[in-house]
């Protein structure tokens, strides 16, 4: 043991090839700029593009300092980062506030065997000091790192034989098991198969490779002063194109773009998810891999995981499809569940989903003898919020809309904007009642084996099942039209994910029935008393 | 909640509302001349607001008053707040994080004190506001002293 804390107490460096990586990364965020500069050559002149210039350089020494200035060290208590040049600062965290894993490696990086490890504690996520970044390790220290900080128990006996192994079995692809973990020790819980790919037109994230491509064309545009209308073969479309009518140009473009954004998309689904891997360690930990060129794992804590979320966006939703993200604390679902952490299932077919659900969620798993589907919390059917909610589901859904109408009747009528604009949006009516059809139908809550399960959204459907011991308190939020309809919006708050999930639009009495049926005994002594000043019809 | 309360919910806004007054009285002095708008819209405006910034400060601080609830037990902590939106928030003590008194310059003009009681779940902070000093400084106590008695990190 003392051999261990002597060899770990050390600071160490990162790896020596990032002296490699940080020109070419500064050089690829500058591309455009680059370009510009190769096309537009020194015709125009000017001490702009000197400038440019020197600021890659700049960028490029700056990267490369942050090897020199940056060291780790994994004491028995704690992880500790150095990092800085004028500005020295240690973050200290302590090893048993590690909640997540999060080992990432770009092409680049995978090319020299490289992966860049980010550390997950609950106390990051809320304040932004104490955020561990490693960028970046050898592939096979970094798989390590990860044994050594969530797999406690094993860590110390494990450490001081891996320590001298690492520099030699850096070859190892990071998409492999974690070097020092048997593979007998993980269970396979789900794996990325070729029909899923099915779903990657649905999940729209082309859309974003569009916008990135248009910022990128309209940089390479301003930089490089290109004139976009003197190359030849953009003028020949544009001629051909503005020889349709208008009905035909329109479908043109519509056309386009769908076609565009669905190959965009599928390309980045098979990007971004092919190999994806969910395997379930036997010191308690899930652990997901995936990507093609860019490799992502993570590790979540498996006593950290408080649910899951179904995410069933309505493109998703017509081909029966829906994702599967963790609820834990440690990481935030907020940014979006292909960039954050918490994925645990790409989208794939909802029974899919749901098996995988059932797998995951520990209170479920751990009980084989209950009835197959009606006990899981992601199939459970739910309660119906009633006429009320379906009502409010249709006024403000109209009101929305007739304001909108309102305003763009005002805009024609006084300063002169088109009318289409407004017959359009009249024209949407029947759909906005599609809409507040659809997200009534979403709504619905039930208690469900030991989770508060809460489902809502059309566009973006939802559906949260919570475990009832992360319930931290409750919140009941009720406006001043709630109250007149007799309904109120139930908040769980809870340390985990999004910090807070809703039960939208409950009756009264059934939100507090069931936050007291979820944390029994918490809210009895104030129910009884509550009852007078409390009551629907009170101001 | 003390009486007092409803004369500080009242003073805070009333002196959000001359912020607002006072900006329209300076745009009404600097257009002079009535350009960009007609002196007539500029001082019907300015009856508009006046009208309901008197509504607000009578009516919000009353009906405030009536809303507004606390308990503290042994095990958990309560509040009801708002006027025209009201909510009700609960947590136990046993997931207390922090415990924060705080006085603000208007407060401290009223004599009052708030109590923020944090959970680790950022949606859940519990404030109790308009407290009297000597309240608020036993409820601070109370709930140190129960949340201390409770082992666990609380999420």
């Amino acid at each position: 043991m003392i051999d261990v804390v002597e060899t770990t107490l050390a600071w160490r460096r990162l790896s020596p090839r990032m002296l490699v990586i940080h020109p070419f990364q500064e050089v690829v965020r500058a591309a455009p700029a680059l370009l510009g500069l190769l096309v537009a050559g020194s015709s125009s002149g000017g001490q702009g593009h000197l400038w440019s210039v020197a600021g890659v350089a700049l960028m490029v020494v700056l990267g490369m300092l942050r090897w020199f200035t940056t060291t780790y060290r994994i004491t028995p208590e704690h992880v500790q980062v150095r990092r800085g040049l004028l500005n020295r600062k240690v973050v200290t965290v302590p090893r048993d506030r590690v909640r997540t894993v999060d080992v990432t490696s770009h092409v680049l990086h995978r090319v020299l065997g490289l992966a860049r490890v980010e550390v997950g504690t609950g106390m990051s996520e809320r304040r932004h000091e104490g955020r561990l970044k490693l960028d970046a390790l050898t592939a096979a220290e970094a798989a390590r790192l990860r044994v050594e900080l969530l797999h406690r128990s094993p860590a110390a006996a494990m450490a001081s034989s891996t320590v001298s192994s690492t520099v030699l079995s850096s070859t190892v692809s990071p998409v492999a098991p974690p070097a020092g973990s048997t593979p007998a020790a993980e269970t396979e819980l789900a794996r990325m198969r070729p029909q899923w790919v099915r779903f990657g037109p649905f999940t729209m994230s082309g859309l974003v490779t569009v916008g990135v491509v248009a910022g990128f064309v309209s940089r390479l545009v301003s930089e490089g002063n290109v004139d976009l209308g003197r190359v030849g073969p953009v003028q020949e479309t544009w001629r051909w194109f503005s020889a349709m009518s208008l009905p035909l140009e329109i479908a043109t473009v519509v056309l386009v773009l769908v076609v565009f954004v669905s190959v965009a998309s599928t390309l980045g689904y098979v990007l971004a998810f092919g190999n994806f891997r969910l395997t379930r360690h036997t010191e308690g930990t899930l652990h997901v891999t995936r990507g093609l060129l860019t490799t992502r794992a993570t590790t979540i804590e498996e006593r950290r995981l408080r649910g899951v979320e179904v995410g069933e966006p309505l493109l998703l939703r017509a081909v029966r499809g829906a994702r599967l993200s963790a609820v834990t604390t440690g990481l935030r679902s907020a940014q979006g569940a292909q960039r954050g952490g918490s994925l645990l299932l790409p989208p794939a077919p909802r029974a899919d989903a749901v098996a995988v659900a059932r797998l995951v969620l520990p209170r479920v798993a751990d009980a084989p003898s209950v009835s197959a589907s009606e006990a899981s919390p992601v199939t459970a059917s739910l309660t119906a919020h009633g006429p009320a909610a379906l009502r409010r589901r249709f006024t403000r859904a109209y009101g929305v809309h007739a304001l909108v109408l309102a305003a763009l009747l005002a805009l024609w009528w006084w300063a002169g904007l088109p009318s289409w604009t407004w017959v359009t949006a009249a024209a949407l009516l029947p759909l906005t009642a599609l809409l507040a059809a659809d997200r009534y139908r979403s709504l619905g809550h039930a208690l469900a084996s030991g989770y508060l399960v809460t489902r809502w959204g059309s566009l973006a459907r939802r559906r949260v099942a919570l475990e009832c011991d992360g319930v931290i308190g409750w919140n009941i939020e009720r406006s001043f039209f709630q109250r007149r309809a007799g309904l109120a919006t139930l908040t769980a708050t809870t340390a985990a994910g999004k910090q807070g999930y809703q039960v939208r639009d409950v009756d009264l009495a059934e939100a507090l029935r069931l936050a007291a049926a979820g944390t029994p005994g918490l809210l009895d002594p104030f129910l009884v008393e509550a009852a007078a000043p409390l009551s629907p019809n009170s101001m | 909640m003390s009486r007092t309360a409803v004369w500080y919910w009242a003073a805070r806004a009333a002196l959000g509302w001359l912020v607002i007054l006072a900006a329209q009285v300076v745009w009404l002095v600097a257009d002079g001349d009535g350009t960009a708008l007609p002196v007539t819209a500029h001082v019907a405006g300015l009856a508009v607001t006046a009208v309901v910034a008197v509504a607000h400060v009578t009516v919000m601080p009353q009906w405030r008053y009536r809303v507004h609830r606390w308990e503290a037990t042994s095990a958990a902590v309560f509040t009801q707040s708002g006027w025209f939106k009201q909510e009700w928030r609960i947590a136990p003590v046993s997931r207390i994080q922090t415990v924060d008194s705080e006085r603000g310059p208007l407060e401290q003009i009223f004599r009052l004190a708030n109590v923020t009681v944090t959970t680790a779940s950022a949606a859940g902070p519990i404030k109790v506001s308009g407290l009297d000093r000597d309240t608020a400084q036993r409820l601070v106590a109370e709930l140190t002293a129960t949340a201390q008695a409770t082992a666990g990190d609380a999420t």
